[in-house]
């Protein structure tokens, strides 16, 4: 059950609460760059979501078994060559960002492949932008994310009520990465409807194109505010007797977003 | 826009014979967007007296800063961009008018001004104006200085500091804040004649459904808005209250409680960010309904008609897109 409710407060979290544009502000590239067309938009957000998955479960397992400090697989290796003690503490986790990126690069490539075979017709559309989602930082983001959560296992954060204290294992990667995608898919989706809307108007001209997407993506952003503390207030309900295990931190944090944006009225 | 309004004027004079225009064809008679302004200001007088009844000097102080400013906010940007100053529609007037009733009565001035810049600024002229606009350009404000100003638009911003000659209901918390903050319950009769702290214009749910009956009978609203609104609030909130026959913040509560009743029949009724078609409408409703929801009973805000109507606002164009209306005896539209 407690492990139910931590996927599920992850996938709502990752969704809606903290999406990953619309609260951290990565992924903006594509976010502005294909939000043009509606159809175009649901394809880049699949691309996203599938390439986002695959990523992260590669991360996980290279982070959980190789980078982490004293990670099984690099104790094991290193274990031929030095004494116990000193293959225990050797710490990879420096390698870090090269092989996230690496995973990602490498997973475009499997998506590109497969849309320039199957829909040579969104290939041509997404254009400069599918191979740019190896530089997308929404995954990037995912993946650090995760490797925040496995190696030092848990800690602070916007999962942190959550994922709180337990380090994350695949299925809790996965479900951050998956839902992460589907929430990048929910706002460009929004945001392309937005913009077909907006071809009809009489934009100040400065402000055409990326101006107004910026100021649409912000209003957005407004909006999206209100889901702010969805998550510690569903995992009370669900689980109340959980109330006592909330870390410090976190509750910390939790009562000052109440008193910092508790307002009346609308 | 104005390209095009021009391109037919030219071919309609130039056509008399076999007149050939592209929809609408009933003109004239009440449903220009002045009169659409003036019967929303005529549909907002109800909560006008009972919001000058409850709160006074302040009720006055602010709305006449949010109308005065939004007025000058018009002038001053259509003035940048060279237009025609369209100030004799009254949307402006709207919209400060609106976004003063969401503003609590103890609102700074520099609050009000501030949020009536953002909500023509950004919300409307950015846009393209009047017509154009995707988000409520009150909202807009409304959103931007309660982020901008946590501590005016907070809690406690509601409740005015002791001093004399302020009226009662400034002295007490919001019943949405004292709900969840203390877990006390205002009482229905206050909800629904207004005596209660809150934004200025929401504290009156008769007031509200006075002036909200004009304009479903006006048609200045689309009845199936509010009424989508209220039916998945009531659904909702009763099934809570089935589940939990002792809690004292019943249904009525949630339906008079809050802004509820002002959001659903005055601000998620502009015809300008809400959809086009009947089916459209409805579920425009109950998704601002089952939102608001939704963030009264989990998120860290008490209140969450403004964010509902923003969200719901956002996705307005892809409700039009999925309920395009089959024309009869033609073919299913493939694409919209």
């Amino acid at each position: 059950m407690d492990y139910i409710l931590s996927l599920l407060l992850i996938a709502i979290g990752a969704a809606l609460i903290n999406n990953f544009v619309l609260k951290y502000f990565v992924g903006i590239c594509p976010f502005i760059g294909v939000s043009r067309r509606v159809d175009m938009a649901f394809g880049m957000g699949c691309a996203v979501t599938f390439v986002i998955s695959i990523a992260a479960m590669l991360s996980w397992t290279f982070t959980n078994f190789i980078l982490q400090p004293s990670a099984p697989l690099t104790k094991w290796i290193a274990g031929f060559f030095m004494s116990p003690e000193a293959a225990a503490n050797i710490d990879l986790s420096i390698l870090n960002y090269i092989v996230y990126i690496f995973v990602i690069a490498s997973s475009v490539q499997l998506v590109e492949m497969y849309v320039r075979k199957f829909s040579p017709g969104m290939y041509k559309s997404f254009g400069v932008y599918l191979p740019l989602i190896t530089t997308n930082c929404a995954i990037l983001f995912a993946c650090l994310e995760i490797m925040k959560h496995v190696s030092t296992g848990g800690g602070s954060g916007d999962w942190g009520s959550a994922g709180g204290g337990q380090s994350w294992g695949l299925a809790q990667a996965l479900t951050l990465a998956v839902f992460g995608g589907i929430g990048f898919t929910i706002a460009i989706v929004i945001m392309a409807g937005i913009r077909e809307e907006l071809d009809h108007c009489d934009i100040p001209a400065p402000l055409r194109g990326a101006g107004i997407t910026l100021i649409v993506a912000g209003i957005l952003a407004l909006a999206f505010m209100g889901f702010t503390g969805v998550d510690t207030k569903l995992k009370r309900k669900i689980a109340p007797e959980r109330e006592t295990t909330i870390t410090a931190s976190s509750h910390g944090s939790e009562t000052h977003a109440t008193s910092a944006t508790g307002g009346s009225g609308q | 826009m104005t390209q095009e309004t021009v391109n037919n004027d030219a071919t309609e004079t130039e056509a008399p014979v076999t007149h050939v225009a592209p929809g609408p064809h009933l003109g004239g008679g009440c449903l220009t967007a002045r009169w659409m302004m003036l019967d929303v200001l005529i549909g907002l007088l109800p909560v006008l007296l009972v919001s000058l009844w409850v709160f006074g000097w302040y009720a006055a102080r602010v709305l006449a800063i949010c109308v005065g400013s939004c007025v000058v906010a018009e002038g001053i940007f259509t003035a940048m961009r060279r237009r025609q100053c369209r100030l004799g529609d009254f949307s402006a007037v709207v919209t400060g008018v609106i976004l003063a009733f969401s503003l609590p009565g103890t609102a700074p001035w520099y609050v009000a001004v501030i949020g009536s810049f953002a909500a023509i600024g950004i919300g409307k002229l950015a846009f393209g104006g009047l017509g154009q606009n995707i988000f409520n350009p009150a909202m807009v404000g409304r959103a931007f200085v309660m982020i901008a100003f946590t501590s005016a638009m907070a809690a406690g911003g509601y409740v005015a500091s002791e001093k004399a000659g302020v009226p009662d209901a400034l002295t007490q918390a919001t019943p949405m804040t004292a709900l969840q903050q203390e877990g006390k319950v205002a009482s229905l009769g206050d909800l629904f004649w207004g005596d209660t702290n809150g934004s200025l214009g929401e504290t009156s749910a008769f007031a509200c459904l006075l002036g909200g009956l004009y304009l479903l009978i006006r048609r200045t609203a689309a009845w199936q808005i509010p009424l989508g609104v209220l039916l998945a609030v009531g659904i909702i909130a009763g099934g809570q209250n089935l589940m939990d026959l002792q809690a004292k913040w019943t249904v009525g509560h949630h339906l008079m409680g809050g802004a509820l009743l002002f959001g659903a029949l005055f601000i998620a009724t502009d015809p300008v960010t809400s959809p086009l078609t009947g089916r459209g409408r409805w579920i425009f409703g109950l998704g601002i309904g089952a939102i608001v929801m939704l963030l009264r009973s989990l998120s860290a805000y008490p209140e969450g008609v403004m964010f509902a109507v923003l969200l719901m606002n956002a996705v307005v164009p892809l409700i039009n897109r999925w309920t395009v209306p089959r024309p009869v005896g033609g073919p299913v539209p493939s694409k919209a």
